[in-house]
């Protein structure tokens, strides 16, 4: 168990947890601010990455290519919104449930029918395609290290706008108080939009970033939603700070147990049980974490609420 | 009267079953969607192409190829297949490419002593004790390739090796089949999940661990995403990476590029193998497709000549489904392997050759054949297997 292999896998969580960040931001505020169970986050997730593909294909660069798909994805978010979503607001979760289900069904089959049922390809600018030496002995693609900068980015970006400006107040009242809110005379309909149109940039962004590492494929946001929802469970809901730190936990969590436990059943067990148990039990880690964090708190670490 | 009029329509109907088929029907299921799907759209393609450049027929019977997805869902290919046999009544089946949805497809067409044609698929369950009678292989056993590349470390000297591939039948083959032959020291063996896409935590335990070779049989879109990061992660240039022939084949490279020149990987065909047969093959494949065919495509113009071959031979009449197997199973077809043998358990017995990923004469990145790792290669398991 080198320094290296800890390093390398803290900076592995680390990038996963930021991206995980990014999705379980624009979540928790949906739900916090506007009460509403959005399953539908993870389409936008995937229409970000699309939206890359093509314009990075279309633009031949890369950074035009994040800007066209993370503006294209928040003005879908948006019309989403003004369109569907703000029917949903009113109603029951049940209903909200449902009907954003509906959602990640047609996006995925209007996905399919735009680009195909073949995944799109999208690589990782020439340039950041090698490695970086961190350290003798520990190279680190560069292309992750540019996703954790982005992330942190972001992150610092995040907390600039929900603290330093009116805006960020508003979406902060709004997340403690919606009924205050609205009768304080705060344009509950125009925050709303925005809100989501800035969860639907965030995702885009992970979207974006991700695409190049993982495939681009129909049906790429379900998995990443789950981690998403579980995020804001243990961060708490409405809470921004808690989003970065479940996801953090989470990220870290999920990479060092995929890296540890296979070492400590391999003490016990033959390769093969070890190497099929250590990661199904460090998938199960982050749901054992979520049930206790759960337990001593139930409205999670950093609830918005009250 | 009426009882005379049934007796007439029940005869009209056995008579009309009796006659020798005038068609064939051939239920083609195969992955032809998401990361895992280009395999069996090339197999599909070198299926159709062989079947047009046969003038639609095989055998000298016109045939209707019915082509289903089984998106990559052994539960999905299952159904298929039995769609396939009770509803479409098909002749053959075929296409398959992943082991784990044959294993649970492959059952429904033997029970309705249906050929089964392995343009791809060829796990040690059917191998060995578990062989069928109904199950033929125009491709290879899946332990084939990584038994050559077992073999190609140990002669290149590599003395540790660290081990990957996805957790499932054809994964865990094919690392069995890449130990049988390799003499040096196994430093790990990790089973990633299968359509696992981050390798990130496991790229880093390699780099950890120092071993003088990686050997990933990662197949589709995880080979991909595979050899970018390994890349990426800067592996490449102290620790040389193994891969089997279809972790290298003409999908991956298309997808991945550069980055794959100089990888070594053996394999039982390669697009310039040197036979009229090949060469007639890969000329029409590019003419009609585009593209450069993949393994998995020579594998499905193949099993078509396969078929073709066996039909001929029973001159079309295809109903006797065990003359049809021992003709499928002991013909002799044109096959762009060139001359192989098949073995008692359905799967052949062929030579694997070492390939190179390099450029051709125009500057296409594409596998060279450089050498020959073994010569007319059964499987491990044909002993266990009880049919003759």
């Amino acid at each position: 168990m080198s320094w290296i292999l800890i390093l390398e896998q803290t900076l592995n969580g680390l990038q996963f947890g930021l991206m995980l960040f990014l999705l379980a931001a624009g979540l928790t505020l949906v739900f916090g601010i506007m009460d509403m169970i959005n399953l539908a986050h993870g389409s936008l997730y995937m229409v970000g990455a699309y939206l890359m593909a093509a314009c990075v294909q279309a633009t031949g660069s890369f950074v035009w290519g994040l800007v066209l798909a993370v503006a294209g994805t928040a003005l879908i978010g948006m019309a989403l919104e003004v369109a569907l979503l703000r029917r949903l607001y009113q109603r029951d979760h049940l209903t909200q449930v449902l009907a954003t289900f509906a959602l990640i069904l047609i996006a995925n089959e209007l996905v399919r029918l735009v680009f195909g049922s073949q995944p799109v390809l999208l690589n990782t600018p020439a340039a950041l395609s090698g490695p970086v030496d961190l350290l003798p002995g520990l190279s680190y693609s560069s292309y992750r290290l540019l996703i954790i900068a982005v992330g942190m980015a972001v992150a610092v970006l995040l907390y600039v706008l929900v603290a330093k400006t009116r805006t960020g107040m508003l979406v902060r009242a709004g997340a403690s108080n919606r009924e205050m809110a609205t009768a304080m005379g705060v344009n509950i309909r125009t925050l709303f939009t925005i809100v989501f149109g800035v969860g639907a940039a965030l995702c885009a962004i992970a979207g974006a970033m991700l695409g190049p590492i993982l495939a681009v494929q129909v049906g790429m946001g379900e998995n990443i939603l789950i981690l998403a929802f579980v995020v804001i469970v243990i961060g708490g809901i409405g809470s921004i700070r808690g989003a970065l730190v479940g996801s953090l936990l989470v990220g870290i969590v999920d990479t060092i147990g995929r890296t540890l436990l296979p070492v400590l059943f391999r003490e016990f067990l033959p390769p093969a049980y070890a190497s099929n148990l250590g990661p199904a039990v460090a998938s199960i880690l982050i749901y054992v974490l979520m049930a206790a964090v759960l337990f001593w708190k139930p409205q999670g670490l950093f609830p918005a609420r009250g | 009267m009426r009882k005379n009029m049934i007796a007439l329509a029940v005869l009209a109907l056995v008579a009309a079953g009796a006659q020798a088929a005038d068609r064939v029907k051939v239920g083609f299921v195969s992955t032809l969607s998401g990361p895992q799907g280009a395999p069996g759209i090339d197999s599909r393609d070198g299926f159709q192409l062989a079947v047009k450049m046969l003038g639609g027929k095989l055998g000298d019977l016109p045939v209707e190829v019915l082509v289903a997805d089984d998106q990559f869902n052994p539960e999905a290919g299952k159904q298929v297949v039995e769609r396939f046999v009770k509803r479409d009544r098909v002749d053959f089946v075929t296409g398959i490419i992943y082991s784990n949805v044959l294993l649970a497809a492959g059952p429904t067409a033997f029970e309705a002593k249906v050929p089964y044609v392995s343009s791809n698929a060829g796990p040690s369950q059917l191998a060995g004790s578990g062989c069928n009678p109904y199950f033929v292989s125009a491709a290879w056993q899946n332990d084939g390739s990584h038994e050559a590349s077992g073999q190609y470390a140990t002669n290149k000297g590599f003395k540790t090796v660290y081990l990957l591939a996805p957790n499932y039948p054809a994964g865990k083959d094919a690392l069995t089949g890449f130990k049988r032959f390799y003499q040096g020291k196994v430093v790990d063996e990790v089973y990633p999940k299968l359509g696992q896409l981050d390798f990130a935590a496991e790229l880093a335990q390699v780099r950890a661990a120092k071993p003088d070779a990686v050997y990933a049989f990662m197949p589709g879109g995880m080979g991909v995403n595979f050899i970018k990061q390994y890349v990426a992660a800067g592996l490449s240039k102290d620790i040389q990476l193994v891969l089997p022939g279809f972790s290298a084949d003409e999908d991956t490279i298309k997808a991945v590029g550069e980055p794959m020149l100089g990888l070594f990987n053996p394999a039982h065909w390669s697009p310039d193998l040197d036979n009229a047969e090949n060469k007639r093959f890969v000329a029409a494949f590019e003419k009609e497709y585009g593209r450069i065919p993949s393994a998995y495509a020579a594998q499905g113009f193949d099993a078509a000549l396969m078929m073709d071959g066996a039909i001929r031979a029973m001159k079309g009449k295809i109903e006797d489904r065990d003359a049809l197997m021992r003709a499928l199973k002991t013909g002799k077809y044109r096959s762009v392997r060139g001359d192989y043998k098949m073995n008692n358990n359905g799967f052949p017995i062929q030579t694997y050759y070492l390939r190179v990923v390099g450029k051709d004469a125009q500057g296409r990145i594409v596998n060279k054949t450089i050498g020959t790792v073994f010569t007319n290669h059964g499987d491990a398991y044909a002993k266990d297997c009880k049919l003759k």
